[in-house]
């Protein structure tokens, strides 16, 4: 054993990243592996609220005392990724007054600020609420973008001396006698990600302690371990509106069900959602009659929303546990809360503990907690700091201001860069040097930041699109996906550019094929006749096996009169001899 | 008086101005409604007619090739000959600004995603550029542009294989606008001259940044923002001070060669007296039993009649929105022509970005007169036509077909129109 304990953390969601930051800052040698992206799995799948605990004080007050704390926490340490828009939950006339009741007493019951406000006081706050919308209560949900949130505790854990290590996926957990003392992962075939890992190898990774923060996932590197983990994956739908309809979180004020929750994010509204299990987590139906279950139930709050514009819809899996024995029958019963399964206490296998269940809110609470297990496991005495120090990015607040005259950019362009690069603004634009132009026009992302995000993520555009939100906006990419694979090209090659455009293009067409009908269809269209007929990159003769006859193609009318300078019309000359252009000439 | 032609055209791109000439070729009155812009701006300029056929090509004989589409694609009912009749039209309403009427066989011009593609017309400033021909090539991109990487396009090009070698290079523009300038402000600057800080002309500094680069290259190509009103003076210049060939590469929206292209449409429609009204849409019509009386354009919430004998919808696809669709159905909501298409919406698209969609064939389906049909294949209405992106059954993104499919229907649609007037 080396003089610092090492911890190895399993997933780079919201609970991985979190853990590999808080052991970070208690001065452990802590790596990460996470097989995708960050936020790969459940933490990038999800509709970014930031829960008051609202939802969950009628059915589960202890998770809703942990939503409200946690809530005032990144308030604070993650700035630059919150927008307090606040929430309502909306009573429709046809919805019961005692649980709405019910659901006010549970928010004072467990200290969430909760309000009650008329319908009209409502729709003062909301305009497009359903005209018969009878109260609602007003309480602090938010908004929180979830892969800005990892990227910043991820990065914090850098700095600390972390490694994290992405596209390097788990492929078996080593036992040595009776013993967890590590993983073997695989490194992905391409250099993509961060890491040291050297593309396309196995690498044996020895730790004292491992941390399996896969969510869904955990029963998968469980079997690696030959410990039973009983996750319970739950798929939910969400939809995305081309624009914010709603600028606060509307959900519906009723026990539960599908489709009750519309979420303002960053320049989209986010519809939400259903809850169904699942026997895979990675390989399940996504079909569009839960789609149109999200337009036609959130309709009832949002009447626009019928006929409004959706570009894209995607699905998560939420890693829902329960403990053994419990046999809740729906998947909306089960407990939101998470659990920490030591497997040496429950299987008399030491070295590892699975974290399962839990919400994004609270995932700083979990990360702690584990931390907590972690160190009494290996006897480390060091406290935990995260609720206090703020990550990379929202330490300074201040320098949140209009960026135009600073570094030459339009200033709505300026504001959202800074929005999202938080305290980081600085470092970002202030260190680029040349021209800053905007390469994704709906999102307003600058050249700059899609080299900030390169130079933290590779040539794995989708990283870089998940830092930046470029791609992310009306067009899917139509305009910009080639735009930020040719910022590649500084420091690769061609190759490599033609690739990672490729990869992007194909996972922004998947979740687009879920909003295609109206504008969103017409987008697609001209999407697709911009790549394919004006690029022709779908007939592209360089990744075609055979060779075009160029001989048997058109050269030209008079291909050799088509060169110039055979004219001995030189301007310059006739410039120097005072000819016509006298004026412009060198004195 | 009402307003009443011989012929109406509802649209305003490619196939709407095609047809409207076609017409007016048989001496009737022709009047052409067209709501917003065209999807021209968005388009690279080039004239397609036929490079792929389901996904074998690039195709050198475009001819050759239509015997292999199948049956209901708009070339089997128009054939050889409409192809070649509404480039008759085109090559006469664009004059010398085009070139690749000397030959049937495709060009394949560089795009600015680096491959190459087949096209059967293209602006002169891009026949310099032409794939094959046996000159080495030197890109030639500017920093603040994001949309054309030279060296990108240079080693993509090269890639595919062209018989010449090819550099790129990226360099300032020697003006600097805001950073995210349009190609229109580089190509004003470049029309007018305007002088660079030190107070030459920026045609003469931006050549000797170019020379500087120069090796044993025998042409140059740039992001087709050379000049607008003064495309030719500009390239001329630029030519003469590097003594090589220079040439354009079609770029996406905004695309000047999209602009320049409606511009000489719409003039030549001018010369041709062929009335024009712009900037209302069509948005329902008046019938007699199987014949449309009038049209009515939606001008400030008042409709207004617009009366013909021959009526033609050249109203676009997806695109140019005159086919529509929500999450049950594609119409055509002018006429509700009927518009084939699975009840599933899924159904409407194939999981690979660049697969057979189906949505991409969406239009209305033709008989040999490009009537629109209903679904029991009789014609909609005796006096309406269909042209261009409205008509489907052709995949004219994967096959580069796009304006040809516009003039072929164009010339047999508004051909028929006007002979039946």
């Amino acid at each position: 054993m080396t003089e610092t304990p090492s911890v190895l953390v399993i997933g780079g969601g919201s609970t991985g990243c979190g853990i590999v930051r808080d052991l970070a800052m208690r001065g452990l040698d802590v790596t990460l592996v996470e097989k995708g992206n960050l936020t790969h799995g459940t933490t990038g799948r999800m509709h970014g609220l930031l829960h008051s605990g609202g939802r969950y004080a009628v059915s589960d007050q202890p998770s809703a005392r942990e939503c409200i704390e946690e809530n005032r926490v990144l308030r604070r340490i993650a700035t630059h990724c919150v927008e307090m828009t606040g929430g309502l939950f909306v009573q429709r006339p046809e919805d019961d007054d005692e649980y709405f009741e019910e659901k006010l007493q549970g928010c004072r019951d467990c200290g969430i600020p909760a309000e009650v406000l008329s319908g009209e006081e409502a729709r003062e706050m909301e305009p497009y609420l359903a005209k018969d919308v009878k109260r609602a209560i007003r309480v602090p949900d938010g908004a929180i973008d979830p892969f800005r949130l990892c990227v910043a505790n991820a990065a914090d854990a850098i700095d600390r001396g972390a490694r994290v290590e992405t596209h390097a996926e788990v492929v078996d957990v080593l036992v040595e006698n009776g013993e967890i003392v590590g993983v073997e992962v695989e490194h992905g075939e391409k250099d993509i990600g961060i890491g040291k890992g050297e593309p396309g190898t196995r690498e044996k990774l020895y730790a004292d302690y491992v941390v399996n923060a896969t969510g869904a996932w955990a029963g998968q590197i469980g079997d690696m371990a030959g410990v039973d983990v009983a996750v319970r994956p739950s798929k939910g739908v969400m939809t995305i509106m081309n624009v914010r309809q709603v600028d606060t979180v509307v959900n519906r004020c009723r026990p539960k069900g599908d489709a009750d929750i519309i979420v303002p994010h960053e320049t989209t509204c986010i519809l939400g959602t259903t809850d169904e299990e699942v026997e895979d987590p990675e390989d399940y139906p996504e079909e569009g009659w839960e789609v149109d279950l999200m337009i036609d139930t959130l309709s009832e709050l949002v009447p626009m929303l019928s006929e409004a514009r959706t570009i894209r819809s995607f699905w998560g899996v939420r890693p829902l546990y329960e403990p053994p024995g419990t046999g809740t029958v729906d998947p909306t019963d089960i407990t939101r809360d998470f659990f920490l399964l030591d497997h040496a206490d429950r299987d008399g296998l030491p070295g590892m503990a699975s974290i399962v269940g839990g919400k994004l809110t609270t995932y700083r609470m979990m990360a702690e907690k584990i931390s907590n297990h972690v160190c009494e496991k290996l006897g480390v005495e060091a406290t935990c700091r995260t609720a206090e120090e703020p990550l990379p990015g929202s330490s300074d607040f201040s320098v949140l201001r209009e960026w135009m005259d600073e570094f030459g950019i339009r200033s709505p362009v300026g504001r959202r860069s800074a929005q999202r690069l938080g305290s980081r603004t600085d470092d970002v634009l202030g260190g680029w040097d040349g021209p800053n132009p905007v390469v994704c026009d709906c999102e307003a992302v600058t050249r700059a930041e899609i080299h900030d995000a390169i130079d933290h993520s590779g040539t794995d555009l989708n990283a870089v699109r998940i830092r930046t939100r470029s791609s992310m906006g009306n067009c899917q990419g139509a305009f910009c996906c080639h735009r930020m694979a040719n910022e590649l090209i500084h420091d690769h090659d061609e190759l490599v550019v033609r690739d990672s455009l490729d990869e992007l293009y194909q996972e922004r067409w998947k979740g687009e094929r879920h909003a295609l009908w109206g504008e969103q269809l017409s987008q697609a269209m001209l999407k697709h006749m911009l790549h394919a007929t004006t690029m022709n990159r779908d007939g592209d003769p360089a990744a075609s096996d055979s060779a075009v006859d160029f001989a048997a193609f058109d050269v030209g009318a008079s291909p050799s009169a088509a060169a110039g300078g055979t004219t001995g019309d030189d301007p310059d000359r006739a410039a120097t001899d005072g000819g016509r252009e006298g004026e412009n000439a060198d004195s | 008086m009402p307003i009443r032609e011989d012929v109406l055209v509802v649209g305003g791109g490619l196939a709407a101005a095609t047809a409207a000439l076609a017409a007016r070729e048989t001496g009737k009155s022709v009047r052409l409604v067209a709501h917003k812009k065209s999807t021209l701006r968005q388009a690279s300029g080039l004239i397609d007619v036929l490079g792929y056929v389901d996904g074998d090509g690039p195709r050198a004989d475009p001819y050759g090739a239509m015997a292999d589409l199948p049956d209901d694609h708009p070339y089997r009912l128009v054939g050889e000959e409409g192809v070649r009749e509404g480039l008759r039209i085109f090559d006469d309403a664009v004059g010398d600004a085009y070139a690749g009427g000397h030959t049937d066989t495709n060009a394949l011009v560089p795009t600015y995603g680096g491959t190459v593609k087949p096209t059967a017309r293209y602006p002169n400033s891009v026949a310099p550029g032409l794939a094959s021909i046996d000159e080495d090539a030197l890109f030639v991109g500017f920093e603040s542009t994001t949309d054309f990487s030279a060296p990108v396009v240079a080693d993509h090009v090269v890639a595919a294989g062209v018989p010449f070698e090819a550099r790129g290079v990226t360099i300032p523009f020697p003006i600097r606008f805001r950073d995210d300038a349009r190609a229109s402000r580089f190509a004003r600057a470049l029309d007018r001259d305007e002088t660079t800080d030190d107070g030459r002309g920026v045609r003469r500094v931006l050549a000797e940044a170019v020379e500087e680069h120069l090796t044993d290259e025998e042409r140059v190509g740039f992001p087709a923002m050379l000049g607008d009103d003064h495309d030719a003076e500009v390239r001329e210049e630029l030519e003469s001070r590097l003594g090589v060939s220079v040439f354009e590469v079609p770029t996406g929206p905004p695309s000047l060669l999209g602009l320049k292209l409606e511009d000489r449409l719409f003039e030549a429609l001018d010369e041709a007296g062929v009335r024009l009204s712009t900037g209302n849409p069509a948005v329902g019509y008046e019938a007699d039993g199987d014949r449309i009386e009038a049209v009515y354009v939606d001008r400030k919430r008042k409709e207004i009649p617009y009366h013909a004998e021959q009526f033609v919808l050249a109203t676009g696809g997806l695109v140019g929105k005159g086919i529509g669709s929500d999450r049950e159905r594609v119409t055509e909501p002018v006429f509700d022509c009927y518009v084939p298409h699975s009840e599933d919406r899924y159904d409407w698209s194939e999981s690979a970005a660049f697969g057979d969609h189906a949505f991409a064939r969406f239009g209305v389906v033709p008989d040999e007169e490009m009537r629109p049909t209903t679904a029991s294949g009789e014609p909609e209405f005796a006096n309406l036509r269909a042209a261009g992106g409205v008509v489907g059954g052709a995949d004219v993104a994967r096959e580069k077909s796009a304006s040809g499919v516009s003039l072929a229907t164009a010339a047999v649609a508004g051909g028929r129109a006007g002979e039946e007037a």
